[in-house]
């Protein structure tokens, strides 16, 4: 039996019917039609899945989509005002901190957890941060160069 | 096993009686970063998830001059945001740290790892070390028992039909008692213990170690409490020969796996160098505990 | 190319044009498509590494309400055993379709069985529980040593070796003997004062796309037949698929998605065809996405390999012969990347006197497909330790060593031609200027260098340029855009038409838009999808200066062009390229451009690296403390994502030589099919890695580009093998560097 769910997400409220079995990464991409919130492994260990929930940074693949119920969601989908980039996406383009791309949806929500938590974070606390999301092209120099150096952009404009 | 009922009560006597009432299996979800994988495919096997989230005593954490109260699905991130609880239980934080990456912090909790009962969880050593009791409630009523008899075997323990883990309880440190946790991976993250050490240590003015606990992962199909290895640290101050003969004891009360995390002889050689080196640490932060 | 060029656009960092989708979740990726009345497929897969289907039944399945199709290999037409060409291997079309589904026997674990698609993917998954199906279970061959043996278990019985002088009168899992020899090695070892020999082992790696496989494909027996995909070479998956299930070429069309990493594992197909198949069957658009484990079971991997090295040198440190035997592991069907290992071993010398001979030998894991310079990692990965060994037995400099036998311009190689110009003494000395090669390491540190040679391919490469009404530029490349090549051809198509940046919209085409291109691989892209660009963008710009002389009555010869403005020499009239195109239709029609060349002069890249590791000798974990990598680029077009490359294909060879690896049990199943035991570096395993871009330009590029895409993952091998040598104090044989081989050598050499 289908369960009705409804949540928000980046900042809209939203309602969807899905199977209880069904992950909220399933439900973003299968029935909400927000695919920028890629599946990379489906067991946590990727990070391409990477979303909030209530301002938590979480795999969506490791969430039931029922769980969505009432809460908060946030995704790639909804971190640029409408077409002025954040300061992070800018970045990550500045520094050349993608290739193909597939990873970066997940860097960038994650990027922003952390620079939420920690504005000022040293290199090793921003590589031990992102360390769940998983990159295969770069080697990871330009995304934590576009990381510190959105950091420091960021707390020159607050 | 397929989920095809989720609840979310807001009591513990609600969540016990969906788990009691379910026609068909019925699982506690807390995190849910092993029950979601856990629970892929298998249609044929329905399963009712009751996620205790939304019980506000499962997801808070009281910390007084008696000790600590720890709701066990506290996602591990907000439990090591608690500095307060850092600066009492240091090696219990780090634990709940290590478990899988920022994302996974953020759903995982110290209950959810301990009842998934993988031998290899990183909070057991941790919890073990800190003497944490469970709080177990069920359709009879409460109970408690020591961390160290809450798991059985791999993926086993005490919990029957309807019991939920529903508090860890941990008495404060005595004074000049700190506690410090090591896991071996072979990557800097992301990776699954392949040996652990949970080590409290208590000292005296002169530093002398009067007491100590020793709990080691991932060796042995639970958690193991290793009292020859803590016994073998009181009355020391941790020379090398107190820490040699620690690490042998760790090493001599495992008993692991060959796997593709590690090998017997690895693992067994390695978990007596966590031991040596958590006693370090530990015994480092209890001067100034 | 001549002298060095002044450039306006080419070399510099400019912002990616596809960047503002990628950053925004907007741009679609293979598993991103969903069409009307799309249903889901799903496969089923082998449980076992070696065993023969005796009983395969679908019909439970098949009665499953939502159940629409179902895809076995009988679904396939005969199919020949010709040679099909994709990326940078061959297969035998016959062993494609065997691999895409299993005929009478699964040959590793996770093979594919059979197909099932239904109205949604968890109820094709109940399906193939309801299939019955039943195998006699054979004794699996896991390593090739055990393969090449006399008695070895067969998985063709009908494979008989070839290359040998003779013809075989019995079957073997030696597919092909292949060698390459130069002067007499007999002669050059009696000349040596040193010779080294030793075998090293390199274990199966995944190229590790965190994109799964994934396409939707939509069967019309009326017209054309949609395939959307990701894939290296979306043409070629055109021509598999048309091959391998009978259909016209011309009534199939691929589009590519955006593509999540490659690096050579998606230059070949596993489910296009199985999609084409339920789709035909159930009249439905079907949409089919591997799961990441079996992404690790069944796609991929890159060879492991046994290969032997013996090398003679003087006392002076002059190399005078080096001998290789190199085993290859194919994967469950022939076709290892042996042949190119063979080839690469030796390049960055110059040696008069060389013997390789190497074997391509299938065992029962999945059919390997190309990674990132295909077989070359792991044969010059001997050849480096070996040299290292050397330097350190005569007491040289291992950088000097190698400045002294380094191949150069007109070293003549054992491969077949004289090398035109290359880079690898000017790379050899960048590492040893660097700062890194002059700082000291702490204890318990070591450090390695190593170089590294790779071809780099031309090929066939079509792009065509329109011109719209303002006077801006669409440019339609044949070559999924895999790190930047939008970038790049935008970069270059700016600099020919000399129109700005913004003015060059760059986007890849689908197969029906543009002539054949081959796929993104063999570092061919930047190379020869450039040239095509340029040559598209001089064909409008010859075309700017006909309309203008036509418009003013004068020839093409008196009219100049220069920063989208066209001249007249003859008097003092001017037009623009917005005017030009605006009136396009009154001077012959808008205006278009092409370019479609078979590229040659691929200019081959060396690369030289350098890594400091340090070890835990209590717990035998070693770590990279600061790595260096410099490589030339003849002409770096987009120095951001040439540095990329280097830094990319630098972590992957870190994690080759540390942790790496497919891990079986003794039924011969993979055991970490999965991020979390199959370890690729992550960012807090990495420090920041050091580039240094060399640029010798190739002379066969109008720019003076070489591919980089491939030469940066040879070196890390030997050189993170060497430092961990070092840093450990152990000998280093075998990969991965994994803790529990790193302390278990640590013990042998106290014990020793």
């Amino acid at each position: 039996m289908k369960t009705h769910v409804t949540t928000t997400i980046n900042g809209e409220e939203v309602e969807f019917l899905c199977e209880p079995h069904e992950t909220l990464l399933d439900a973003l991409r299968n029935h909400v039609g927000l695919t920028g919130t890629k599946e990379g492994c489906g067991s946590g260990d990727c990070g391409a899945c990477s979303v909030t929930v209530d301002g938590e940074l979480v795999c969506s693949c490791l969430v039931l989509a029922p769980e969505a119920e009432g809460k908060s969601i946030g995704t790639i989908e909804g971190i640029a005002d409408h077409d002025k980039l954040h300061v992070i996406q800018e970045k990550f383009l500045e520094h050349a901190a993608l290739q193909c791309g597939i990873c970066t949806p997940g860097l960038i929500v994650s990027t922003k957890a952390l620079l939420e938590e920690n504005p000022n974070p040293t290199e090793e606390e921003a590589r031990y941060y992102l360390a769940g999301n998983l990159c295969r092209c770069t080697g990871y120099d330009k995304i934590i160069r576009a990381v510190l150096d959105a950091a420091e952009t960021m707390k020159g404009a607050a | 096993m397929a989920v095809v009922e989720y609840q979310s009560p807001t009591s513990v006597e609600e969540a016990i009686s969906f788990l009691t009432s379910s026609p068909h299996a019925a699982k506690v979800l807390a995190g849910g970063t092993d029950l979601i994988i856990q629970s892929k495919g298998k249609y044929d096997e329905p399963l009712t998830v009751v996620d205790i989230k939304g019980i506000a005593s499962m997801v808070d954490a009281e910390l007084t001059d008696d000790g600590l109260k720890l709701g066990p699905a506290m996602s591990c991130a907000r439990l090591t945001a608690r500095d307060d609880i850092k600066a009492v239980y240091p090696g219990l934080v780090e634990a709940a740290y290590l478990i899988g990456s920022t994302q996974v912090q953020g759903r995982a909790s110290v209950g959810g790892n301990l009842c998934n009962s993988s031998p290899a969880g990183d909070t057991g050593p941790a919890l073990i070390a800190n003497r944490a009791i469970c709080v177990i409630q069920g359709p009879n009523g409460t109970r408690e028992v020591p961390v160290e008899e809450f798991t059985t075997g791999v993926g086993q323990n005490v919990l029957e039909k309807g019991d939920i883990l529903v508090q860890l309880k941990f008495p404060r440190p005595a004074a000049r008692t700190s506690d410090a946790y090591l896991r071996f991976i072979p990557r800097t993250e992301m990776d699954i213990a392949v040996a652990g050490a949970g080590v409290s240590i208590t000292l005296d003015g002169d530093g002398t170690c009067t007491d100590a606990r020793v709990g080691i992962g991932a060796v042995a199909p639970t958690a193991l409490l290793v009292d020859a290895a803590a016994q073998a640290l009181i009355g020391t101050k941790l020379d090398d020969a107190a820490l040699a003969a620690a690490a042998q004891a760790a090493t001599d009360a495992s008993s692991p796996i060959t796997d593709r995390r590690g090998t017997i002889e690895y693992r067994r050689h390695v978990v007596g160098v966590l031991v040596k080196r958590a006693a370090l640490i530990a015994a480092e932060r209890a001067k100034g505990a | 190319m001549s002298e060095a060029r002044e450039f306006k656009y080419v070399g510099t960092r400019s912002i990616r044009p596809d960047g503002f989708d990628k950053v925004t979740g907007r741009a679609n990726y293979a598993a991103d498509l969903d069409l009307p009345g799309m249903i889901w497929g799903r496969i089923l897969r082998s449980p076992h590494a070696h065993a023969r289907i005796t009983r395969l039944d679908t019909t439970r399945a098949e009665a499953l309400p939502g159940v629409m199709g179902v895809a076995t290999f009988k679904d396939f037409p005969a199919v020949s055993t010709e040679e099909f060409q994709s990326g940078e291997g061959s297969t035998a079309l016959n062993d494609l379709a065997r691999n895409i589904l299993a005929d009478d026997k699964v040959l590793y674990h996770g093979h594919a069985v059979c197909a099932i698609a239904a109205t949604s993917e968890a109820l094709a998954e109940q399906a193939l529980d309801l299939i019955d199906i039943e195998y006699d279970v054979l004794p699996p061959v896991m390593d090739v040593a055990d393969a090449m043996k006399d008695d070895a278990p067969l998985l063709h019985e009908d494979m008989f070796t070839e290359g040998l002088e003779e013809k075989p009168s019995k079957p073997s899992n030696i597919a092909l003997r292949f060698e390459l020899k130069k002067g007499d090695i007999e002669q050059g070892f009696k000349e040596a004062d040193l010779v080294i020999e030793r075998e090293f082992y390199t274990p199966t790696v995944h190229q590790g796309y965190i994109e799964p496989h994934a396409c939707t494909v939509r069967y019309d027996n009326a017209g054309t037949s949609m395939v959307y995909c990701s894939t290296q070479g979306h043409f070629d998956v055109r021509a598999a698929t048309a091959k391998l299930l009978d259909m016209e070429l011309g009534k199939i069309k691929v589009v590519p998605s955006e593509i999540g990493g490659g690096f050579g594992g998606k230059t070949t197909i596993y489910l296009e065809p199985v999609a084409m198949i339920l789709s035909q069957k159930s009249g439905r658009p079907v949409k089919m996405v591997m799961d990441r484990d079996e992404v690790f079971m069944a796609s991929g991997p890159g060879s492991a390999t046994r290969n032997w090295v013996k090398i003679g040198a003087k006392k002076d440190g002059t190399l005078v012969a080096m001998q290789a035997r190199l085993c290859y592991e194919a994967g469950a069907f022939p076709g290892s990347p042996m042949r190119p290992g063979v080839m690469t071993v030796f390049t960055p010398y110059d040696i008069e006197n060389a013997f390789v001979e190497g074997y391509d030998v299938v065992v029962n894991k999945p059919k390997v497909a190309a990674y990132r310079a295909p077989g070359a990692p792991q044969s010059e990965f001997a050849c480096e330790m070996l040299i290292n060994e050397i330097a350190r037995e005569l007491d040289m400099d291992p950088i000097d060593l190698r400045l002294k036998n380094a191949a150069r311009e007109g070293t003549q190689t054992l491969y077949g031609p004289k090398l035109k110009k290359v880079g690898l003494v000017e790379c050899l000395e960048a590492v040893k200027a660097s700062d890194h090669y002059r700082s000291a390491l702490k204890e318990n540190q070591g450090r390695g260098v190593a170089a590294g040679f790779w071809f780099n391919i031309g090929g066939p490469s079509s792009v065509s340029i329109n011109m719209n009404p303002d006077g801006t530029a669409i440019l339609i490349e044949g070559n999924p855009d895999i790190g930047g090549s939008r970038a790049s051809m935008q970069l270059m198509a700016a600099e020919t038409l000399q129109l700005p940046l913004d003015d060059v919209k760059p986007l890849v085409g689908d197969t029906d838009v543009l002539a054949y291109s081959g796929a993104t691989g063999g570092s061919r892209t930047t190379f020869a999808t450039g040239m095509a660009t340029i040559q598209a963008a001089e064909d409008i710009v010859r075309q700017f200066k006909e309309r203008a002389a036509s418009t003013w009555n004068v020839t093409p010869e008196q009219v100049e062009y220069a920063n989208g403005t066209v001249t007249n020499t003859a008097g003092d009239d001017s037009m623009t390229v917005a005017e030009i195109c605006a009136g396009a239709d009154r001077t012959g029609g808008h205006i278009s451009g092409r370019g479609n060349i078979n590229a040659r002069g691929a200019g081959p890249s060396f690369a030289v690296h350098l890594a400091d590791v340090e070890c835990d000798a209590e717990t035998g974990r070693c770590w990279v403390v600061r790595y260096t990598a410099c490589q030339d680029a003849g002409k770096a077009i987009h120095p951001s994502y040439v540095e990329g490359q280097y830094q990319g294909g630098a972590a992957q060879g870190i994690g080759w030589a540390l942790n790496e690896e497919y891990i079986y049990n003794e039924d011969g199943r993979l055991e970490n099919p999965g991020f979390l035991d199959y370890r690729i570096p992550l960012a807090s395993d990495l420090p920041m890695i050091e580039t240094i871009i060399v640029e010798v330009p190739n002379d066969f590029h109008p720019f003076g580009v070489r591919g980089v895409g491939e030469s940066g993952i040879i070196p890390p091998l030997a050189a993170v093998g060497d430092a961990v040598a070092g840093a450990a104090k152990i000998n280093v044989t075998e990969l991965p560097l994994s803790p529990p081989r790193v302390l278990k050598a640590i013990a042998e050499g106290a014990s020793a």
